[in-house]
């Protein structure tokens, strides 16, 4: 009962707060502010002509294959918190080893005829050792640092979450070295294409289609399949779901394998873009893509991939459209102060996130 | 709040040190000895001379730290092991190559009232902390691997930001590394536009900034100063930027991975596909940089390697002890700096009774007084802001001959010395 209160008690204390006329004009007043800079900073750096309307184009690209890894990565913190209320914030981890899968596999095909009679199947093969090999490690850290924790209050696992993250990197760190290992160069997926006037790097455009697809091919098996029927109910109300004969730890763990292979898929992207990997390499992404689910709005599936996108793209234009602009010296030093601070934003204007949190309300 | 608590905390050590110093004294203290106004360090009959070691010894940058930790053993083996019949002990910190390392490490030193004086840090960045904590206890701190400009002066008579009374160093200050790469970029290369890009770093943007000054002195122009963060790996935004500004050469003097990921997505740009319009600087001088393809063509600053019999005799006793030859660029700077120490430590120790007593004061004004002292790195004279080096800068080339980062360091295209000061 205690508790039914207490949940009561939140909006009615915040809409008391939102009366204040203070407080209410101030915001507004913050909104007006910060609207105003991006207009001012973004005209002046378009009317000085500094970069070429290719060069915008560019930039533009680069924000969307950035995006696309971030959101493939959000997915997984997304559903994950949507059905379990916490952050699993080894998840990081889980893509940072997608990512060194890949670059043993590539490193291993790289010396086969393979390579370089089918490249398009030799990295098919390595996407779905990626997936698998990233989706066995997040069910194994279900299993084995979640599941007994069920039920725990929810800073339990949140500390687990974190030790396990510690635990993964210093694994991957013992096991493989801390050296940075350099993915090989793969012959099709450098050079250009011209797409309506966007001149995209081939690798690029692979990492767009292939997160795309993978995106629409996880929304079809969260809205159209039996088992995404089991997610969306346990996400809804677990008690209610089991009643109904709906296996929830399993759900639970497809959640997580899902999430996981996602973060393979994610992991090998990134691979293939920036050719460098290291047992460190998961953290700042990982950081990144929890706040694309955060701003996309989190347990929102179309949310984390907008968030994702959003926040590649504030990372890739910001600096140079807005700080730029305002006469900020060397201001791509500052893309991470950007991308925060537009989460900030965003959740001034739209507490909820850009498409708005699906999570169930705390029923008594 | 938390400098707060740190000054509360230097206060409450140097208040109990300073009790500490009365009370012991009284016995200890001999009637020829009294200290100056920065205490003295007095050292028992059989008991060692300690000198701390500040050295990034961990991670990403452990061989910068590892191969001046090795420079001064070697130090202490030329001298027999002993100074005036007191062994030689050292105490070595990690310096993290970054500010946090510094403070806990400084803080450690300061609070052992045996530390005579430290060699060190590796990193700039840990300097700086360091010797904040360090000064006010009177203790000198040598370094044979911090470049950065803040912490000595500007060489024209401008005092650094960062500079401590009691800092001085035996590596070059990046004014004159700055002051090489811009000449080499101008005069040899024909460069008239240039871009650097740095990494926030106290050693990037200060290197950064003194080729960028120079480059304008010599009649350059700097079309786009900008910087990068470390941990970043999407360079292609900032690349963008760097392209629409049309350089003729980019200098980065950052660190890996993120040049790592310059270099190869550089290449994706028309304008910066030609390699030899990238130039990086020391930092970049490691065998898992000069193995990407991307880099062949690359030009890079950085001291030069000493010559002569004594250098020569060195590396011999480095690869006896060691096995191997000496792996990054600052031992023959470091191994200076404890022998400037050790002269310095010989001249102003007072004996009595077997026990020592070396005035930190008097300590200081010795190393700072050294002039023409014949080290590995060349002749060694101090100025009032600590700069003690005989600089002498390579620039050095990776083309498709150079397998090894020795036979980069070799393949010298351009050495620059400054004019005697």
């Amino acid at each position: 009962m205690a508790r039914t209160n207490s949940l009561r008690r939140g909006p009615v204390a915040a809409r008391r707060v939102r009366r204040l006329p203070v407080v209410d004009a101030f915001l507004w007043l913050v909104r007006i502010a910060a609207i105003a800079l991006l207009l001012i900073g973004a005209v002046s750096s378009i009317s000085s002509a500094r970069l070429s309307g290719q060069q915008w184009r560019d930039l533009v690209v680069f924000g969307i294959a950035q995006g696309s890894v971030y959101a493939l990565v959000a997915l997984g913190y997304t559903m994950v918190y949507g059905v379990l209320r916490f952050i699993n914030f080894a998840h990081g981890e889980v893509f940072m080893i997608g990512a060194m899968t890949g670059y043993f596999v590539t490193d291993g095909l790289a010396r086969t005829a393979l390579w370089d009679a089918a490249p398009i199947l030799a990295l098919l093969i390595t996407l779905i050792c990626c997936m698998t090999v990233s989706a066995l490690v997040a069910l194994l850290l279900e299993r084995v640092a979640y599941r007994p924790l069920r039920g725990a209050p929810r800073l339990i696992p949140f500390i687990t979450a974190i030790g396990a993250s510690f635990f993964l990197q210093y694994t991957m760190a013992s096991l493989f070295g801390t050296s940075v290992k350099a993915y090989p160069e793969v012959d099709i997926l450098s050079g250009t294409f011209d797409v309506l006037g966007f001149r995209i790097l081939r690798v690029h455009l692979l990492v767009i289609v292939a997160a795309l697809s993978i995106m629409a091919g996880l929304y079809l098996y969260v809205e159209r399949t039996r088992a995404g029927k089991a997610m969306r109910a346990v996400a809804e109300d677990p008690e209610i779901a089991r009643l109904m004969g709906v296996d929830v730890d399993r759900t639970i763990a497809r959640v997580f394998g899902v999430g996981g292979a996602m973060a393979g898929a994610g992991g090998l992207l990134f691979g293939l873009v920036f050719q460098n990997v290291h047992f460190l390499s998961g953290f700042l992404p990982g950081i990144k893509a929890f706040t694309a689910a955060v701003l996309g709005g989190i347990g929102n599936i179309p949310g984390a991939a907008v968030g994702g996108l959003t926040l590649g793209m504030v990372e890739s234009m910001g600096p140079s459209l807005v700080l730029v602009g305002l006469g900020i010296p060397a201001a791509h030093q500052l893309k991470d102060v950007v991308a925060f601070l537009t989460l900030v934003m965003v959740l001034i204007f739209r507490p909820t996130g850009i498409l708005g949190e699906r999570v169930r309300e705390d029923r008594a | 709040m938390s400098t707060r608590r740190k000054q509360f905390t230097a206060c409450l050590v140097g208040v109990l040190a300073l009790i500490g110093a009365a009370c012991a004294p009284e016995e200890e203290k001999g009637a020829g000895f009294t200290p100056g106004p920065l205490g003295a360090v007095t050292v028992d009959t059989g008991a060692p001379i300690k000198i701390g070691l500040l050295q990034a010894i961990s991670g990403d940058t452990a061989s910068l730290g590892t191969d001046q930790v090795r420079a001064v053993e070697i130090a202490i083996e030329d001298k027999g092991g002993n100074l005036l019949e007191h062994p030689i002990r050292t105490q070595v910190e990690d310096d993290l190559c970054k500010a946090e390392g510094g403070t806990t490490a400084g803080q450690k030193f300061a609070a052992d009232p045996q530390i005579v004086a430290v060699i060190g840090s590796s990193c700039s960045g840990a300097a700086v902390p360091a010797m904040e904590i360090l000064s006010g206890k009177g203790i000198l701190m040598i370094s044979g691997s911090n470049t950065s400009p803040i912490l000595t002066s500007d060489l024209r008579g401008k005092k650094g930001t960062a500079n401590q009374k009691g800092y001085l160093r035996t590596a070059h200050n990046d004014i004159i590394q700055g002051q090489a790469a811009a000449n080499f970029a101008f005069q040899k290369l024909g460069a008239k536009k240039a871009a650097t890009i740095h990494d926030g770093d106290p050693y990037t943007e200060g290197l950064a900034n003194a080729f960028g000054n120079s480059f304008k002195e010599l009649g350059g122009t700097v079309t786009l100063a900008t910087a990068i963060s470390k941990g970043d790996t999407d360079m292609r935004p900032v690349l963008t930027e760097v392209v629409a500004s049309k350089p003729d050469i980019v200098f980065f003097p950052i660190f890996q991975p993120e040049a790592d990921f310059i270099v190869k997505q550089a290449k994706g740009f028309p304008l910066l596909a030609d390699t030899k319009k990238l130039f990086g600087a020391d930092g970049l001088l490691s065998n898992t940089f000069i193995v990407i393809g991307q880099t062949e063509g690359m030009y890079f600053s950085g001291p030069a390697t000493p010559t002569g019999a004594t250098y020569t005799d060195f590396v011999g006793k480095y690869e006896k002890k060691f096995s191997e030859k000496p792996i990054q660029a600052f031992h023959a700077h470091s191994y200076d700096a404890a022998n400037m120490v050790f002269a310095a430590i010989e001249k102003v120790a007072v004996k009595e009774n077997g026990k020592i007593h070396i005035d930190r004061q008097k300590l200081m004004d010795a190393v700072y007084q050294t002039k023409d002292y014949q080290g590995l790195t060349g002749t060694l004279s101090c100025d009032e802001f600590g700069d003690c080096a005989n600089p002498k800068i390579d620039i050095v080339q990776n083309t498709a001959a150079q397998k090894t980062i020795d036979q980069v360091r070799g393949n010298v295209l351009f050495t620059f010395e400054p004019p005697a000061r």
